[in-house]
This record gives C-alpha cells, structure tokens and sequence, in this order.
C-alpha cells in the first residue's frame, strides 16, 4: 500500500487529518457561551474613504447596533426614522409568514422544493432597504426578502414557486430560483457560488460605462470554499470595483457546519485582508446593523473607493430546505439557544423600546401580513399549481435554447409533440 | 492577411461598429495576446474596452456573464482552450443556460475566443480539440474557421449573434495553411485565396458550411486545421472528393452535407479530438441516420487517439494525410 521505506521515518510522529467537528451534535446541549459577543456600539466606524486596511480589525469583530435594552447605540447607528425601521419590520413579518404558507404548499403537494430563510429575515430586508431601488442584487436562494423590500408582487412569486400558468420564467426553474430584471433580482444557480464574480462583473460594466448603480453579490458559508468566491474577490480587488460582496455566514451548509468551510481557522470577513478590500463582519440579527454596514459598503463603491466583503453573522433556524432534517446532525433546540436571537424580535423590541411600536400593532401588523399572503396565494393558485402544469404547451419546452429555435431542436420538438398524440 | 491578422482586423471592426463590446483576457490588453490576435487594441479603444484579465478562467467567464446581465457584449479571450476547464462550470450551467432560465429575459450574448489544437508541440495542455464538451450543450454555438476569410467574417457574425459562441480557433494554421506534413514548413497565408480578406465589414453567417472541393466520390467532412489535411489527402490520393468545412459545428449545416452524400454515397468524417464521444461520432450518427439508404460504404472516422496529447510523438497522435489515406482507401473500397 505505502511506498515510504520504514527505516529511514522510524522516530517521525505520525501524521492525522483533522476533520472539523461543530461543538455540539444531536442530544448535545447547545451552549454558546463560549461565542465571543462584542458589546453593541463597541465597534469603530471608520470613513467610507478609509483606507481597506483600516476595516481590517472590523473582521473579527461585530458590527452591533442594537444594545440589551433594545436601543440603537454607537458609532454604526444608522439613525432611521421609525417609519422605515416599520417598513423594514414589516418586511420581515412578511416574509416570515409567506416561507410558513410556502413551506406548508409543499407539504401539501402543491410544489416539489421549499427554502425557508427563517432567522435570517434582517439580512435581505436591512441590507435592500440600505441600497437604491436600481442597484443590481446577484442573491442566493435565501435572499427572498431582497424581493419583498422591493415591493415585488408575492403572488408572482409564488407563481414562481407553482412553476404555474402566471409563471414568467415557463416553469423551467427550482420553485425558489426567481429571477426579475426589472426588480433588479439576477437568476438564481443551484450550482453555488456562481452569482458571486458574475455581480462583480456586472458592476465592472457599471464602472465600464459610467453608471452611478453598484451591484451586490450574495453567497453562503459553506460556498465561499468554491473557486468562483476567490475569483469574485481577486476582480473586485484588482479593478476596485464598486460592489459590495455579502457572505451570509448562518453557520451551517445542509448538515455540514461552518467549521467545513474554513471557520475554525478564520473569520469569513478576513477573506477580505488578503485580498486588501475592506472587510465587515456584522451581527446578522441586528437589522439596524445589517443596514449601517450595507450603507457603508454602498457608499464606499458608489464612490468609486472600491468593494466591501461583508459577513453578516446568523444562523440558520430552520432546516437547509423541504428536503431536509436538521434534527439527524444537531441539537433540535440549537437555534433557541442561539446568542443573538431572533432578528424580527430584536426589532420589534428596539421599536417599542424607542415608543413606536407596542404589542397590539405587532398583532395587527401580523395579521395584516398574513391576510395579504393569504390573498396572494388564493390569487396565485387560481393559475394552477404544480402537479397541474408540464401537460400543456409542451412546445414551449424548446423555445428559448437559442434566440431562434434551430433545425434540430424543432425536430425534436415535433417528435416531442406527436409522442403527445399518439 | 493571415489568420491572426483577419481576426485581428475582426475586432478593431466591432469595437468601432459598437461601443458596447470590451475584449479582455490574460494578457489580452497591453500586449495583445501571446498569439497577438487582440494587437493594438489597449491602444486604439483604451483600457476600458481592452484589459489584462487575473489567470482566472472561471473569473473571466464570470465577470463576462455579469457584463452581458448588465447590457455589454464581452468578447472575451481564453488563451489556450486546454485552460478553458476552470470556466467550464460558468459556461455551462450560467452563459448556456441563461436565456432558458430566465425564458429570455437575460440573453447572453458574448463570445468566447480559443486557440485549439495540436500540431505545435504544445504537450497535453496546449493542444487539445475539447469542441465536443461545447456541442453537446444545450444553448451554446460552437464556430471553427479554418481560413483568415472566414475567420474574420465567422468572429464578426458571431458577435453580432444574440446567442454565446465559443469560437475555437485552430492555432496550427494561425500563420498558413497545413499541409498535413510535419517534415514541411507552414506555407504562408500569402498565396492561398482565403488570405483576401477584405477591409472593414463583412460577415460569414453562422450554421453554413463551405464546399471547398467538389467532387463526386467521396464527402469529406472536417473542420478547422482538418480541412487542410483533408485536401491534402484527397489531392494526393487523387481522389474526387467533396471536402466540406462545416465552419459551424452548433448549429450545424445539415443540408449540405445531407445533400453531399446523397450524391457521393460515401463519407468520411476528420477531426484532430480524441475519438470516443467526439463530434465525429455525432456527425456519423447524423449521416447514418439521414442518408443510410444513399450508403455504399459504412461511415469512416479519422481521429486522434484516445490518450492524452503526448508531447514527443504528437505527429503520430495527429491525424495527418496518411491516417486519412488509409480511411479514404478503406472507404471507396467497398
């Protein structure tokens, strides 16, 4: 088997891979008392024209707004006035309650795949609520809230989601892979970590053409080992160009932990030192902080200073997807033990803390939110669900290969179609 | 003209017919490509539209993905095609699939530039012919030239095309035609008639092949550097061949070669690829398929070998004349 002569590595120690265990497993109790947790408000706020290296120690730090009491406090509070501090609230009960409506249509058959991004609500609403209307998201099948801080119509995105007859993508796509040019939403890949040079490129063109819109790249944890992240960083790095690069570190990659993807060695936002971009690493479940850091980052390349990789710092409290059982490799209860809580909490607790909120308009706003998924969903499904759809219109399967459609894709498509007849 | 040139000329004529378009590759800016094919770019058109790339296939693939999301036409340069693997991932689950994904709302045109092939002493990874890792991909146009002519007209069509092309470029015959012969020098483009290439605009459309020889013995079908093996072979075998250069292997000109061998009864089929799974193999399967009741011969294939490309005996790897020879024999004789 081994081609090493013994008698020259008698007294050599014997080697051993190390395999990243994550601290607890199922039966385990989760205790993250040992999780470093920096203060709120502790964390510097250096200029937008600072100097990369100058955000370096932000890395393995955490950028945190919102203090025990609830209160806004530091040099990274974003000083929002409470109508969008409701917006953003809003947003992420929204969201909450439309991945629960959809998570239950998949178990009701009525689609094949669901992912929930539960936990991590703050991140896509604070971080679009921070960015223009028509800056360019290149997002993960996480990032639903960037869709819903726009505004988009839910029941197109569930019609999306039932690939049915109100589906602009023609049922070609996983039920969570939207994509919306208009909304400024780029076409999800199931192969991971593609979308991340591609916003690089696409806010390469902006600083091409002049443009003043940036772009925002997204991606987890777990992908950041893939090739396409290290190249995303080195583009961004050599053309300083204006993007902000977003690792949404939820500590787990179905059921391998963060430690699999490089962790234990290493903060995700010190990615950033080596490639000599400013680097942010930030509470995830504060929303107030997830909007200061992205304003931050979006400031610095809208003025031509060049990317930020931020990690927003969560963790994923549900399963990875419908597919999954998170509960046959970590503890069931790991995510309420979680030191950062829960994201929509925390807000809802600052905006009473600061007297704009109370339990009663939580209530109703809640209920408001659940009426309107309702509604949508209702409207959604008279266009047909799932199961319903691939019989009709068996044609439009070969539209779109190619800008016409060639000889011997048409060929196929008769054959396709008198296959129907027969 | 010779081809390098053609194709040079090629994008000074796009990039001054649409602002839109930006070249960029390993050291595609400054100094022009170590092939020179983006020459004097850097210079005429500026940095923004003509720039050294990181070695980052995968990056380069990417960042043009995102520019042609954001509305630019990327012409981008992969500097051997044996290095386009690290891209392979963006070209094919993003740049191919793109348009389908998203029923047409994100095209992606752009076009991929690689030189290919053997018949230099490249060794295993500078002279590959990996074309049929692109045809057999939904969504993508594969384009060789196999002339400056077509060269420079085939890149000009391909950047206009709405659809992403890789356009595999035979680097043998980047300086003249081959003959076939390792023992003889490259002759220069000079006196070959392809080697008029005119100024400014034209195009060759995309999904035409080229009758090069017309004969009534025997279809020919080759592409790139093969084209000029093959003519040399038929020449010397004094055979009156039909030589087809299909220029355009996605979407293919089944037409012409249909209606070739329906004429000749007979084919054979050249490519410097390995053989197994190769496009060869398609386009057998094509004429089997299509033209069998015209057949007085089984199909011939001329390949290179299943190995990988060794470095010293690269002219017995290459399909040359005499492999061609002793196909052509075999297949007239039945």
């Amino acid at each position: 088997m081994s081609d090493k002569d013994p008698s020259l590595r008698r007294n050599a120690p014997k080697l051993a891979l190390h395999v990243p265990e994550p601290p607890f497993r199922p039966g385990d109790a989760p205790d993250f008392s040992s999780l470093k947790i920096p203060a709120a408000g502790s964390a510097p706020r250096p200029d937008i024209a600072a100097p990369a290296a100058e955000t370096h120690p932000l890395t393995t730090q955490l950028v945190r707004v919102l203090g025990d009491d609830s209160k806004a406090v530091g040099a990274w509070d974003p000083k929002l006035d409470p109508e969008t501090l409701r917006k953003m609230l809003r947003d992420m009960i929204t969201v909450r309650i439309f991945d629960d409506r959809m998570y239950r249509a998949q178990r009701q058959g009525k689609t094949s795949f669901y992912m929930k991004c539960t936990g991590e609500e703050a991140i896509a609403i604070a971080a679009q609520t921070a960015l223009d209307r028509e800056d360019m998201h290149f997002p993960t099948y996480r990032q639903q809230g960037l869709l819903v801080a726009r505004g988009y119509p839910l029941t197109e995105m569930m019609n999306q989601i039932y690939s049915n007859r109100g589906d602009k993508l023609r049922g070609r796509q996983l039920p969570i892979m939207y994509s919306d040019k208009k909304f400024g939403f780029f076409s999800i890949s199931g192969n991971l970590g593609t979308q991340f040079p591609q916003a690089v490129g696409w806010a390469m063109g902006a600083a091409i053409k002049g443009d003043s819109r940036i772009a925002m790249g997204w991606i987890g944890d777990g992908a950041t080992a893939e090739g396409d992240f290290h190249s995303a960083l080195t583009f961004a790095a050599v053309y300083n160009v204006p993007v902000v690069l977003a690792v949404v570190n939820n500590q787990w990659a179905i059921s391998s932990f963060s430690g699999i993807a490089g962790a234990e060695r290493a903060t995700f936002a010190q990615r950033a030192v080596g490639y000599g971009i400013a680097g942010l690493r930030v509470d995830g479940n504060d929303a107030l902080a997830v909007y200061a850091a992205t304003k931050w980052a979006s400031e610095r390349a809208r003025s031509n200073q060049g990317p930020t990789l931020i990690e927003f710092f969560t963790y994923r409290a549900e399963g990875h997807s419908t597919s999954d059982d998170p509960s046959g490799y970590r503890p069931t209860n790991e995510a309420k033990s979680w030191p950062l809580g829960d994201p929509i909490e925390r807000l809802k607790a600052h905006l009473i803390a600061i007297g704009e909120w109370d339990d009663e308009r939580h209530a109703a706003a809640n209920a408001e939110a659940d009426a309107t998924v309702r509604a949508a969903q209702k409207e959604s499904e008279k266009l047909g669900i799932l199961p319903e759809q691939g019989k009709n219109g068996v044609e439009t399967m070969f539209d779109d290969v190619y800008a016409e459609v060639p000889w011997h894709i048409a060929e196929q498509r008769e054959q396709a179609l008198s296959e129907g007849r027969d | 003209m010779n081809m390098i040139q053609a194709l040079n000329d090629a994008h000074k004529v796009v990039m001054r017919a649409d602002e839109d378009v930006v070249v960029f590759g390993e050291d595609a800016g400054y100094f022009g490509g170590v092939f020179r094919v983006t020459e004097g770019l850097q210079k005429e058109f500026g940095k923004q539209r003509a720039f050294d790339a990181p070695i980052s296939e995968g990056g380069i693939v990417a960042t043009a993905v995102g520019m042609a999301a954001y509305g630019i036409k990327p012409l981008i340069e992969i500097q051997f095609a044996d290095y386009i693997y690290p891209g392979y991932d963006q070209i094919v689950s993003e740049v191919a699939k793109m348009r389908y994904r998203t029923a047409g709302e994100w095209a992606m045109p752009m076009v991929i530039r690689t030189p290919y092939g053997g018949g230099i002493f490249g060794g295993q990874t500078h002279s590959q012919s990996p074309e049929s890792l692109f045809t057999h991909i939904a969504g993508l146009k594969v384009v060789v030239p196999s002339t400056p002519y077509d060269a420079k007209g085939l890149l000009i069509a391909a950047v206009e095309d709405p659809d992403p092309v890789i356009f595999f470029e035979p680097k043998r015959i980047y300086n003249g035609p081959f003959d076939g012969h390792h023992d003889r020098p490259v002759k220069p483009w000079s006196k070959h008639p392809a080697s008029e290439v005119p100024e400014g605009y034209y195009t060759v459309p995309l999904g035409k092949a080229s009758i090069v020889r017309e004969g009534d013995a025997v279809t020919v079908l080759a592409y790139g550097t093969m084209v000029h093996v093959a003519l040399a072979a038929v020449e010397e075998q004094g055979l009156d061949a039909e030589v087809i250069d299909l220029r355009t292997l996605v979407p293919l000109d089944i037409k012409t070669i249909e209606k070739s061998v329906e004429k000749t009864g007979r084919c054979l089929i050249a490519q410097e690829a390995p053989r197994t799974s190769g496009f060869a193999a398609e386009l057998s399967a094509l004429v089997q398929e299509r033209c069998f009741y015209h057949l007085e011969a089984p199909v011939e294939r001329v390949t290179g070998w299943d190995t990988p490309y060794p470095h010293a005996y690269e002219w017995a790897y290459f399909p040359g004349p005499k492999r061609l020879k002793r196909a052509l024999e075999k297949v007239m004789a039945d």
